[in-house]
């Protein structure tokens, strides 16, 4: 275990410049992830998260053996899949969640398929699978920044709207609000937040930073505008941490990282201001100590 | 008795009011099936409306194609406007400047992490605009609507602490933040205990004394036959309509409701067949005393 002045060092050494660059993607993409996951949890869309998150697996498979961009494949591949199944489930005879797993397994299975035909394949689908700090080139860094400033943007600019339609979307519809295409708008920046966020943490993996820092965040507070800076904040210190345990002790970089904000989670199962499990219980301890033990109602008389 | 039966060409109630909203051989049908068969509804202002019916009468598809949210065949008018010959999007532009919708409870996500303020001020998303924040006169609108329906001392309340009573509240307030001339609520009495029922329909009242034109969907007789100032007696066409008094008879409730002249639905709502009083009342008040909102 090297202690966290050594990481920094290791961050500045020009020999290692690849962890300074996957210190900033892990931390950019959880930011990232972490708004994003926002609407992801509050609206039950961790589901769809997952079928996007496989679904990327067939493009980035093709643009792999093509030798082509991975973003961009995997950006078709991950868009396609949301487009399929918001379409598919506007059928009332099937439920969401049953195209979902078609589509989504559908996907995952191509990808393998497709991966299977390139020479050496089981090395790079484990980097696709779990993740990996050394294999992000340059050029990907770029474009992940853009492509998370734009995510930031579209999703502060159509902020009330999206609200609006999370919190009922029938009378969204009914004050005129194009819900469907909205829907189609969060589907498609779910899908580009995990196709930025693949390389780094891995795609069994990348749901995780889309739900669990949101979801620890929820439990802290009972206002959108603190949990919506909570759950980056959540996602980012714990891509930070995760980095660090997993240099310093040489452990795989996704899997630490998940860990880190899943501890997060349980801290503020146990112990959030209001909603935490300890909390809850020391707050009746002190109720019940302090009131008679009465039961009902007290006379109006006393 | 004097209960109108469908296809009458009875127009509206007080003459020289303004009908509101006027529904003319509403036709609807889903997945094949008719589920409307040539309705026919006017509210007019300051009048509450009661339109009640067994579950799967048509109650909630009735506002819904109002709303022109589910296409329909016939005629509209909104307003003094006559709005089935529009395109979906303008149609549905036009009920928003006009008709506040009161959806059911269960259709919001009251876990969703936003105050009561914030609630409300959704009613507005369209009216502020796309790429917009909202503005002084929105929040002004906000709190009229929420002193209102007297929620002014929880708006920084989380939705989700609530209670039945006050989430209704909620609905109201954010479908008047838009101040709109006709109100729809969809069963605002679901689930709720029959004091806090007591003090919402005064609320209604109040809306509608104001010259609003309010439309309530209510499977629950007694409360509609107590709350409202004219009837629609709907199973997938309007059965009778009139106020509770033109009502007094058992047979159209029979036929509405697809019940005998026995059942104990007549008697609660005072339309007992012949021989007994068909007083229009009776039976139909039986509150509670401590008058506190509960969920």
């Amino acid at each position: 275990m090297i202690s966290p002045v050594d990481f920094v060092g290791d961050l500045l050494n020009p020999d290692l410049a690849f962890l300074p660059r996957a210190l900033l993607m892990a931390v950019l993409c959880s930011v990232v992830c972490g708004v994003v996951g926002t609407h992801v949890v509050l609206r039950g869309m961790a589901f769809i998260g997952d079928a996007v998150a496989h679904a990327v697996f067939p493009g980035l498979a093709v643009a792999f053996v093509l030798q082509g961009s991975l973003v961009l494949g995997g950006a078709v591949a991950g868009i396609a899949t949301a487009l399929l199944v918001a379409l598919f489930a506007q059928n009332r005879r099937l439920r969401e969640d049953s195209v979902i797993g078609v589509f989504f397994v559908a996907a995952f299975a191509l990808g393998i398929v497709i991966i299977s035909t390139a020479p050496g394949y089981a090395g790079s689908l484990q980097d696709f699978l779990f993740g990996s700090i050394v294999g992000i080139p340059d050029e990907n860094v770029t474009i992940a920044v853009v492509v998370g400033l734009v995510l930031m943007t579209v999703l502060f600019a159509f902020h009330k709207e999206l609200v609006a339609v999370s919190l009922d979307r029938e009378s969204a519809r009914a004050l005129g609000l194009p819900v469907t295409r909205l829907d189609l708008l969060l589907y498609v920046v779910v899908a580009a937040a995990i196709v930025i966020s693949v390389q780094t943490i891995g795609n069994v993996l990348v749901l995780a930073l889309l739900v669990t820092p949101a979801a620890a965040a929820r439990l802290l507070t009972d206002r959108l505008g603190p949990m919506m800076l909570l759950g980056p904040v959540i996602g980012g210190g714990s891509a930070l941490v995760g980095l660090y345990l997993s240099w310093s002790l040489d452990l795989p970089v996704g899997g630490t990282i998940v860990l880190v904000a899943t501890a997060v989670f349980l801290l503020a199962w146990l112990f959030a201001p209001r909603h935490g499990v300890v909390t809850r219980a020391a707050v009746r301890r002190a109720d019940t100590s302090k009131r008679p033990p009465v039961r009902g109602r007290v006379p109006s008389g006393l | 008795m004097t209960a109108t039966v469908a296809g009458d060409t009875r127009v509206s109630v007080g003459s020289g009011t303004p009908v509101a909203l006027r529904v003319r051989d509403l036709t609807v049908a889903l997945g094949g099936r008719r589920v409307l068969d040539g309705v026919r509804l006017e509210a007019t202002e300051g009048e509450l409306v009661g339109l009640v019916g067994p579950n799967g009468a048509g109650k909630t598809t009735l506002l819904r194609a109002v709303l022109g949210l589910v296409p329909s065949s016939g005629r509209i008018g909104i307003a003094g406007q006559d709005v089935s010959q529009d395109r979906a999007r303008t149609r549905r532009a036009r009920a928003t400047r006009s008709i506040g919708y009161v959806p059911q409870r269960h259709e919001f996500a009251w876990d969703f992490p936003v105050t009561v303020e914030e609630a409300v001020l959704t009613g507005r998303v369209a009216r502020i605009g796309w790429l917009r924040g909202a503005r002084a006169e929105d929040y002004r609108q906000v709190r009229r609507a929420l002193d209102r329906v007297e929620m002014t001392h929880l708006r920084r309340r989380p939705v989700g602490e609530l209670s039945g009573g006050q989430r209704q509240r909620v609905l109201v307030a954010r479908a008047l933040a838009l101040d709109p001339r006709i109100l729809l609520l969809d069963e605002p009495f679901t689930g709720l205990d029959v004091p806090t029922q007591e003090h919402l329909t005064t609320l209604f009242r109040e809306l509608a004394s104001e010259d609003r034109a309010v439309v309530m969907t209510n499977h629950d007789l007694v409360g509609a036959v107590h709350a409202s100032d004219r009837l629609f007696l709907l199973n997938r066409t309007v059965v009778a309509s009139g106020t509770p008094a033109e009502l007094g008879g058992p047979e159209p409730w029979m036929r509405a409701f697809g019940v005998s002249a026995g059942s104990p639905l007549l008697a609660a709502i005072g339309r007992v067949a012949e021989g007994r009083s068909g007083n229009g009342s009776a039976g139909a008040v039986d509150d509670g005393r401590d008058g506190g909102e509960r969920a």
